[in-house]
């Protein structure tokens, strides 16, 4: 239960304080923290236009995304605190729920019929069909060491075995973030800024969405980056007393973000035959963190 | 040969009858011999009109050389077929496409008539915007990816119609003249010379520096109006700031295109002391309202110069220390190296000019071989880079504001005085042919007056660069990823209402 307020908390100033980091960056003063959540429930209030050419589908996907991710919400623990739901294997559970929304998502922007969009959506799909692996075998990995398959169990029993496991936190940190930040099409791999649409990944996807609909989508992309910040907090934060625990939480999530606006500042995009060069990387530091797995329990030698 | 062709000077009025009249045959043999496989021959412009039921045509061929321009000229019929002279020499495609449009000349031969830009007064009505044949791809593994005329960002309206194969583009096709207005028609309807200078001013937003110095040394041409040094120094420092200011907007909006903030916002900000400095001394941002007739409007005084002095020494600075920034960080590097490159040979075939000829290897500068106002006075060298690509866009811009900057420093060593002619006491030599080519930022501006026998203007034609250059971009994109199509169009910076006039 309070990973789920704490994540929906969080929610609400993720994209401001990355915004306000990247206005600083630049000699700016930028917009309030709350400004990106005010402009969602702005939209929240606005009725949705929708295309002549469009079905049913379009028009459903948007809650069907931000429901996936209600649902992946759910299934985050605390520390040692299990989440709203948890069960066995429930992290395969929590990708492939996610990966619904994303199927939603693509498929609705298919059903615009617009060339861009068309574009936008096989982009999508590549790239997180790329992220994958990097997250199963990071999980597998853990749930090898800690011998448990739930998100709780293995954040529980994380620190228990050796100090190691601070070590591999830092490498799962790393690939989840970049996770979170190719799942929600931020720099280096899709610049949210842009207006081109032939560079777009994600903005061009909802080119056609209004309203309610893109409120939706829009705070969908906080919560999940929200979400993935968790995730990554877990790493960290065992069994402590909620006192250490919760300010160790908020500060990662901070700094999650932080480090998002300076990726943003101070780097150009990659060119988008780069990229899958790029997202394999977040594979191959999750196979080192699985090796490195297999050396501490001795079942390499 | 001598008689067949006649030699002038940039901004030499000449008597229209002494432009030699050829046939048909003996006019293009004469014009794919002036400018085919020579290097340093282009074509300027290449334009007809209607005299006595037929269709002259002028054709002007540059030769950077012999600092020259040779004009020739012939007499067709409209809706007759004449053989193409594109066959030979690629370049004029644009110019053939536009007598055909305008005229209904047809050129056989000629790879595909396209119209250009749908003038009012164009030989076939049934031509319009919307049934504009594009090239298509018929296979079933090609999709086409069609952008604007409204586009996203706050720019001109413009067709963009590529041919991809998955990310990779094949083919892209170009449609302008959305932004067309008339301007050729406006500039003899108008009479009054404060009209027609508004007009010129307004061709191209960006470059109203270059088009209205254009326009105002041809009319001191035609008119024999004698101007002295501080014209030219108003004129010449007014082109180098527009220069810099405008070359800054671009690599400002280059960083924007590869996401790079910093970039964007530190170029962003320093363009703003440059136009705003235009504020200062004449009361537009654009320069607009500065370069008349006889002279130009507002004096260019110590104070002011003192002033831009300052504004430099901080700018410089800043600017200097961003592109060190950009030119050495790896992702932007990745992006800007081998995008969208243009082949030294291509550039050359299609008769690319200015900055799009000079990124790829090509020495071509109205400012050195065609020299006017300050530049008669100095050796110019222009900045040529080798690669063709985005990166090498980007550094010819990053050199040419530091070029512009010496010049300027140079000049305000020594401001003449002021001396403004009033032009509304003379009147222009009548029957006379003149051309007028001055170098903007973005290349070579071109204007071409013939007067009639009362000394009215009969005929005005005007060439900006970007006529040329679209094709540029056009090869620039193929096999590139489409992705990449926002860098390659931004490094070139093309002008649509230059183009569609």
């Amino acid at each position: 239960m309070i990973s789920f307020i704490l994540i929906v908390l969080v929610s609400i100033v993720f994209s401001g304080v990355i915004i306000r980091t990247k206005s600083l960056a630049s000699g700016r003063k930028g917009p309030g923290i709350l400004q990106p959540m005010k402009d969602i429930v702005r939209l929240w209030r606005k009725g949705a236009v929708y295309s002549k050419t469009t079905s049913f589908v379009f028009q459903i996907a948007p809650s069907i995304y931000f429901a996936s991710l209600i649902m992946a919400a759910l299934l985050v623990p605390f520390g040692g605190e299990k989440g709203i739901l948890s069960f066995q294997g429930d992290f395969v559970m929590f990708a492939y729920v996610l990966a619904l929304g994303k199927f939603m998502m693509i498929i609705s922007s298919l059903d615009t019929g617009s060339s861009f969009e068309g574009m936008g959506a096989s982009r999508e799909a590549l790239y997180s069909m790329l992220t994958e692996p990097a997250f199963f075998i990071l999980m597998g990995s853990f749930a090898l060491f800690t011998g448990q398959s739930s998100f709780a169990d293995i954040f529980n029993n994380l620190h228990l075995r050796s100090e190691n496991a601070y070590m591999i936190g830092i490498l799962a940190a790393f690939v989840l973030m970049f996770i979170a930040m190719i799942e929600n099409s931020r720099m280096p791999i899709d610049d949210p800024k842009t207006h081109l649409e032939l560079t777009m990944i994600h903005e061009v996807m909802i080119l056609d969405n209004s309203g309610f609909d893109l409120g939706l989508i829009l705070y969908s992309a906080q919560l999940k980056f929200a979400i993935y910040g968790a995730l990554i907090a877990n790493f960290f934060i065992t069994s402590m007393p909620f006192t250490i625990a919760i300010p160790i939480f908020l500060g990662i999530q901070v700094l999650f973000a932080f480090i998002i606006g300076l990726f943003e500042s101070f780097m150009a995009r990659f060119r988008m035959n780069h990229n899958p060069q790029f997202v394999f990387i977040l594979t191959s530091v999750a196979m080192l963190i699985f090796l490195g797995v297999l050396l501490v329990l001795g079942k390499l030698i | 040969m001598t008689n067949k062709f006649i030699s002038v000077k940039n901004n030499e009025p000449v008597p229209v009858k002494t432009i030699p009249e050829l046939t048909y045959k003996e006019f293009t043999d004469i014009c794919t011999s002036l400018v085919k496989d020579k290097i340093h021959c282009h074509i300027v412009n290449y334009f007809g009109y209607r005299e006595n039921n037929n269709i002259k045509l002028i054709c002007c061929i540059a030769d950077d050389q012999e600092q020259s321009i040779n004009v020739l000229s012939t007499n067709v019929e409209t809706d007759a077929s004449y053989p193409s002279l594109t066959i030979d020499v690629p370049a004029f495609d644009k110019f053939e496409r536009e007598v055909y449009e305008n005229f209904g000349v047809k050129f056989e031969g000629h790879p595909w008539l396209k119209p250009v830009r749908y003038p009012f007064n164009r030989a076939n009505k049934q031509q319009t915007i919307e049934n504009y044949p594009f090239l298509k791809g018929s296979s079933e593994e090609l999709h086409e990816v069609g952008v604007g005329p409204i586009h996203a960002g706050v720019i001109e309206p413009g067709h963009f119609r590529f041919i991809c194969h998955g990310e990779q583009i094949l083919h892209l096709e170009i449609q302008l003249g959305y932004q067309h207005r008339g301007v050729e028609q406006l500039m003899l309807q108008k009479q009054s010379l404060n009209e027609r200078i508004t007009i010129a001013e307004s061709i191209a937003g960006d470059s109203a520096v270059e088009h209205a110095t254009a326009f105002a040394q041809l009319w001191e041409s035609l008119c024999n109006i004698e101007t002295d040094k501080s014209t030219a120094f108003g004129r010449s420092l007014a082109q180098e700031i527009e220069r810099i200011a405008i070359h800054t907007g671009d690599m400002s909006a280059i960083c924007t295109d590869i996401a790079y903030q910093l970039g964007s916002a530190v170029f962003g900000r320093l363009r703003t002391p440059m136009v705003n400095f235009f504020q200062e001394w004449c009361g537009n941002r654009l320069c607009k309202g500065l370069i008349r007739v006889g002279g130009f409007n507002y004096p260019f005084t110590e104070a002011l110069g003192k002033r831009f002095l300052e504004i430099l020494t901080i700018y410089e600075r800043d600017f200097e220390e961003m592109a060190t920034q950009l030119f050495k960080l790896p992702s932007a590097l990745g992006r800007l190296e081998r995008t969208g490159v243009v082949e030294n040979d291509q550039i050359y075939q299609i008769g690319a000019v200015g900055m799009a000829a000079r990124m790829s290897n090509l020495k071509r500068d109205i400012r050195m071989s065609h020299p006017y106002a300050n530049y008669k006075n100095m050796n110019h060298q222009p900045v040529v880079k080798r690669h063709g690509d985005v990166y090498s866009r980007t550094q010819i811009r990053k050199e040419e504001i530091r070029q512009s900057i010496g010049y300027i420093r140079n000049w305000i060593n020594n401001i003449p005085e002021f001396k403004k002619v009033d032009a509304s006491n003379y009147t222009a030599q009548a029957d006379t042919f003149v051309i007028s080519l001055t170098e903007g930022w973005r290349g070579e501006v071109c204007h071409c007056a013939i007067t009639d026998n009362k000394g009215m203007l009969k005929v005005y034609k005007i060439k900006d660069p970007s006529f040329h250059n679209w094709k540029a971009l056009e090869l620039a994109v193929r096999n590139n990823e489409i992705s990449d199509f926002p860098i390659c169009n931004k490094s070139f910076n093309l002008s649509y209402c230059g183009h569609d006039l």
